[in-house]
């Protein structure tokens, strides 16, 4: 599904980011990305939704290969992807509902759906009642189960979480987390970026911990979890 | 479709962005057609002059009725003359009379010569085009002497060329910081809306996806403002002509062009705007 072989990122103007870097991720499998600041977890992350492309190697998401890649195709490969961020990247001038539906717009999705799968996705990240709130309007942990209600949107195969509790408390950081246990449980598989060990040792999800651009840790591939061992 | 809302919505979010951009389009625009004005102006009253280049040739006295008549037909079919007429001696005397006002008794029957009169063709009234025609006409026998003031011609020639050299430097110099003006004020707008443009991004949006609402943007902020400076520029040319001094306006085409202009430059600035973060995000 993602596979990174021998890859290496360089930066024009801050170096060397990641170094022969190897693995695999499964269908419908949970991974942790680790690692101090600075270590490359991010430059992983944007290789998947080919935001850089490798300096050397190749990177394959879901059939698409790094080496010949054109720009459309990989707006296509976006729409099977959920992206997430620390800093949630809502629209502020749009309500809740209306940030969803953006990303079924997007892809043109008929307009008639878009309405009832955007209620759809609020209701299972818990926000039912919130849907015509603004961003500024929600708690950090609700402006994060929005974004990824967005991510969910276009059913995609994995969802990509760059330290999506970075910025929320405890209890929030709980909440997120079971979030995207569940949506591991129904079949996407998730590699999550995470500086909190808390929730790494709390699990027991593959981690692939990273050093100065090259993997250090790899727990090895994980059976995907069963929804029934959730709860 | 879709691209014409999310448009028209970018107009609706940012209201006050929106109407200061279609302003400062409209007010640099508006410098451009004032200057166009006067560029219009100012080539019709050089031409209205210009129509006054004449050439008159003097015929010697006992000429035959004839000869002239073959040498006016003859005049007339140079391919740079639009008129010849003749001005018989009475006819001179008239004139004369009527031009001088207080010194009509000086001059007797038969003191001014009959003369040949040439007007030539819009085109053809650089001073050398002017002296080769006087050169042929002066070739007939019965020819004394032919005018044409060469200074005033010359004069005129130098004016309109410096009147058109200039023209051209300032309009080119009004034009760019036109475009200048607007791309910078599109750009701003493109700028507002990175972040959206990020997401877009993110959540696959292809390029001509994100860039067509802007593309339709900018072209209707362009015509908009436009318009705008195509109304003042009307205005002012209404006081003007009011208050100061009788003047012309653009001719139809002129004022499309410019309208389309701005349509045009809003298109591009947006299109280059939106180019750059597309590549960058």
């Amino acid at each position: 599904m993602i596979r990174f072989t021998d890859v290496t990122k360089e930066y024009p103007r801050t170096g060397v980011a990641l170094t022969d870097v190897n693995f695999h991720v499964a269908k419908g499998e949970f991974v942790f990305l680790t690692g101090p600041s600075g270590s490359g977890k991010s430059t992983i992350l944007k290789l998947i939704y080919m935001e850089e492309l490798p300096t050397a190697g190749e990177v394959r998401v879901s059939g698409l290969s790094t080496v010949a890649v054109r720009r459309t195709e990989i707006a296509k490969l976006r729409r099977k992807l959920g992206i997430v961020f620390q800093d949630f990247r809502l629209l502020e001038d749009r309500s809740a509902e209306a940030n969803i539906a953006f990303a079924l717009e997007v892809t043109g999705a008929p307009r008639s759906q878009i309405p009832s799968r955007v209620s759809r996705l609020l209701t299972q990240v818990g926000l039912a009642s919130k849907a015509s709130s603004y961003p500024r309007e929600l708690s950090g942990g609700e402006q994060q189960r929005v974004a990824i209600a967005r991510a969910l949107v276009n059913e995609p195969y994995v969802l990509i979480a760059d330290e999506p509790t970075g910025n929320l408390d405890d209890r929030a950081t709980r909440g997120i987390f079971q979030l995207l246990r569940e949506i591991n449980a129904s079949g996407t598989a998730v590699v999550m970026a995470t500086h909190n060990l808390e929730l790494i040792r709390r699990s027991d999800y593959r981690t692939i911990e990273i050093n100065r651009g090259q993997i250090v840790y790899d727990s090895g591939e994980s059976k995907p979890v069963q929804p029934e061992e959730l709860v | 479709m879709r691209s014409m809302r999310e448009a028209l919505l970018a107009f609706r979010r940012a209201p006050l962005l929106s109407v200061l951009g279609i302003i400062t389009i409209a007010f640099s625009l508006f410098a451009v057609g004032l200057f166009g004005l006067v560029a219009v102006n100012i080539k019709e009253t050089i031409a209205s002059v210009e129509e006054r280049v004449e050439i008159r040739a003097f015929i010697a006295e006992g000429t035959p009725a004839e000869a002239i008549a073959a040498a006016i037909g003859d005049i007339g079919s140079f391919p740079e003359v639009a008129k010849v007429g003749y001005v018989s001696q009475e006819d001179a005397l008239k004139r004369a009379r009527q031009e001088l006002g207080e010194f009509r008794d000086v001059f007797d029957a038969g003191f001014l010569p009959a003369s040949i009169e040439v007007r030539l063709k819009p085109g053809f009234r650089a001073p050398d085009r002017v002296r080769s025609v006087a050169a042929r006409i002066a070739t007939y026998q019965f020819v004394d002497d032919v005018r044409y003031g060469q200074e005033w011609v010359e004069k005129l020639a130098r004016i309109r060329n410096i009147a058109g050299i200039a023209g051209i430097a300032l309009g080119l110099a009004f034009a760019m910081v036109a475009v200048m003006i607007i791309g910078t004020t599109i750009r701003m707008a493109v700028l507002a809306r990175s972040r959206e443009i990020a997401i877009m991004r993110l959540v696959g949006a292809t390029d001509g996806f994100i860039r067509r609402p802007f593309l339709i943007e900018g072209f209707v902020k362009g015509i908009l403002g436009g318009g705008a400076a195509l109304l003042l520029t009307w205005v002012a040319s209404l006081l003007i002509n009011q208050y100061i001094v009788k003047t012309s306006f653009f001719p139809t085409e002129l004022a499309v062009i410019g309208v389309l202009g701005g349509a045009i430059i809003g298109l591009l600035g947006s299109g280059v705007s939106v180019g750059r973060h597309l590549r960058r995000v």
